[in-house]
């Protein structure tokens, strides 16, 4: 809880008005997190003291050498994985796009092309898995159902002759919940198909296992938690032949060409350790924060929790209001110094809902008036009741000028969330 | 994306909300599957737009457009109101983002939907410009289906 100038915030807008003092909370940690101090600091010597190239064979190279080995180390120690199965590379986006191509180069090499995947994977996953149906794969995207939640008897069933691989995020990025992610690491290993997981919303915030979940590639984020921009890396299981996105170097074992941005991993490693060797810790604390959170909110009328409630990531909170949109929700909310996010079309540019909240099969009007609030350790119980209080005010003021809203307290048309 | 200033003065300090129990004229444009309902009411007094409240449920463009188009037309006269474009509610609000142009579009036609209703209360033949009045942007998947 800072008290900010509003003359410190960028917005044109805001610059032109008197407002002196107001609450400043990020509640939007699963769009990105602040960095944590200790990855600042252990950033910091990889800038001007430790600048060699790893490629590079004089002593200077060859110190950023040893450094880098010590950050794969660190990666892999806390997934359980060997340092020669993880690869860096620009975050999540690319580790997907990399370790989807590869599981679809082997397939095809075998004759495979069937894919499973679900319906509410990031962009970064659907976006890929259009490209290969364009080449004549066959995708698979499973039924999430109303709880967000794939389950692992539906990826046995959808299991084919030609299925080369299946791929089913860690957490969901919108509505936060938990996947069966070792039950579903069982069955594709039992029946031999690759299995990737996008864990950037989990890793750092669940324990993950990979030799223990039967996980062959997973991709990670360190901005999310509390790491770097620009940086995250893939886990590509031994014997599994990575296909290389870029090509021109050997870095990354011929893998990922490109010098590679040693303080980005230095701080990606540092903020690794420090947010597994506290997950317990901070679960226990933003679960609690979270459940006030949802408890309070859901007090509001005609509002819902979209997603399972006990199987979500710690920090993830996802309503709907009914009657409202959600952008204008969104900035009445940013106008009160709480920074959230929507589900709402008109944040993401397409007129669409999300395709999150539309595959857990809520109706598009419904769908336009959602929030996220996703907390993190560094947000305080004040921070909550400041939200508590704020959120209720606001969906009030929109259903006031909402003629929707009108029409259901008229009994015109019929409430959907009851 | 980027709201102007003129947009956001709108969108947070909103002209003209409200309902009207004696309105002349109410016309209401959009589907909430799109995520934009306006509705705008006009109370009307020898031809002139002596009234005007609006109810939106919609972005925050959605707000401020409906918010400029009432401001644009409240003490005009209705020959006035009805050569309003979405245009000029654009360059009056400095501006808006690309995909957020239908909202103005939609501010239009709500205020043309208000005046149709005047007409049609008052038993005059509306003029042909309101009659190609579709109450739909027509720039979501989801609205096709709908006719206005």
């Amino acid at each position: 809880m800072i008290c900010v100038l509003y003359l410190n915030r960028s917005h044109e807008y805001i610059l032109n008005r008197a407002e002196a003092c107001i609450m400043e909370i990020y509640a939007d940690n699963a769009a990105t997190t602040a960095m944590s101090p200790n990855a600042k600091s252990a950033m910091l010597p990889y800038m001007d003291e430790i600048y060699g190239n790893p490629s590079s064979l004089h002593t200077y190279g060859q110190k950023a050498a040893a450094s880098l080995y010590e950050f794969r180390k660190t990666i892999a120690y806390y997934i359980n994985a060997d340092d020669k199965e993880i690869y860096f590379t620009s975050g999540g986006s690319e580790s997907d796009n990399q370790a989807i191509l590869t599981a679809a180069k082997i397939g095809e090499r075998n004759g495979k092309k069937h894919i499973i995947s679900s319906k509410f994977e990031h962009h970064a996953v659907l976006h890929t898995l259009n490209k290969l149906e364009k080449q004549g794969f066959k995708i698979t995207l499973l039924d999430v159902y109303k709880n967000g939640i794939v389950k692992p008897e539906d990826v046995r069933d959808a299991i084919q002759d030609d299925t080369a691989f299946v791929t089913i995020m860690y957490a969901n990025n919108e509505i936060g919940t938990i996947q069966p992610i070792a039950e579903i690491g069982n069955i594709c290993r039992e029946k031999g198909v690759i299995f990737h997981t996008d864990a950037v919303q989990a890793a750092g915030h669940i324990n993950i296992d990979v030799k223990k979940q039967n996980i062959d590639m997973l991709s990670i984020s360190a901005h999310k938690f509390h790491g770097p921009k620009g940086i995250g890396a893939l886990y590509c299981r031994k014997g599994i032949p990575l296909y290389t996105l870029i090509e021109g170097g050997a870095q990354e074992r011929g893998k990922r060409a490109g010098t590679e941005n040693i303080p980005a991993i230095a701080g990606m490693a540092a903020a690794f350790k420090e947010a597994c060797e506290k997950i317990e810790e901070n679960t226990i604390y933003v679960t609690e924060l979270r459940n006030k959170l949802i408890d309070e909110l859901s007090q509001i009328p005609n509002s819902m929790l979209n997603g399972d409630k006990f199987f979500r990531l710690p920090g993830n909170v996802n309503m709907c209001f009914e009657g409202i949109e959600g952008e204008s929700l969104l900035l009445l909310l940013d106008a009160k110094g709480i920074a959230a996010s929507s589900g709402s079309a008109c944040t993401s540019g397409s007129l669409d809902p999300s395709h999150v909240l539309l595959a857990l099969g809520i109706p598009a009007e419904i769908a336009h008036g959602s929030l996220r609030l996703s907390l993190s350790e560094y947000n305080s119980k004040e921070d909550i009741d400041y939200i508590i209080k704020a959120v209720p005010e606001v969906v009030a003021y929109l259903r006031d000028m909402s003629p929707v809203w009108e029409k259901l307290q008229k009994g015109e048309i019929k409430y959907a969330i009851q | 994306m980027q709201y102007s200033e003129k947009v956001m003065d709108h969108f947070q300090n909103p002209r003209n909300v409200g309902k009207m129990d004696d309105a002349d004229g109410i016309g209401e444009v959009g589907n909430a599957k799109c995520g934009d309902i306006m509705k705008i009411y006009i109370k009307v007094n020898n031809g002139i737009l002596t009234d005007v409240k609006f109810n939106t449920f919609g972005c925050g463009s959605a707000i401020a457009t409906s918010s400029m188009a009432t401001e644009m037309i409240k003490g005009k006269p209705i020959e006035e109101a009805l050569t309003l474009t979405n245009k000029a509610v654009v360059e009056a609000l400095d501006g808006l983002p690309a995909n957020k142009i239908h909202c103005s579009v939609l501010a239009e036609e709500a205020v043309k939907a208000a005046l149709y209703d005047y007409y049609k209360r008052n038993g005059i033949e509306p003029p042909e410009s309101l009659k190609s009045c579709s109450g739909c942007c027509s720039s979501c998947s989801t609205c096709e289906e709908i006719i206005c």
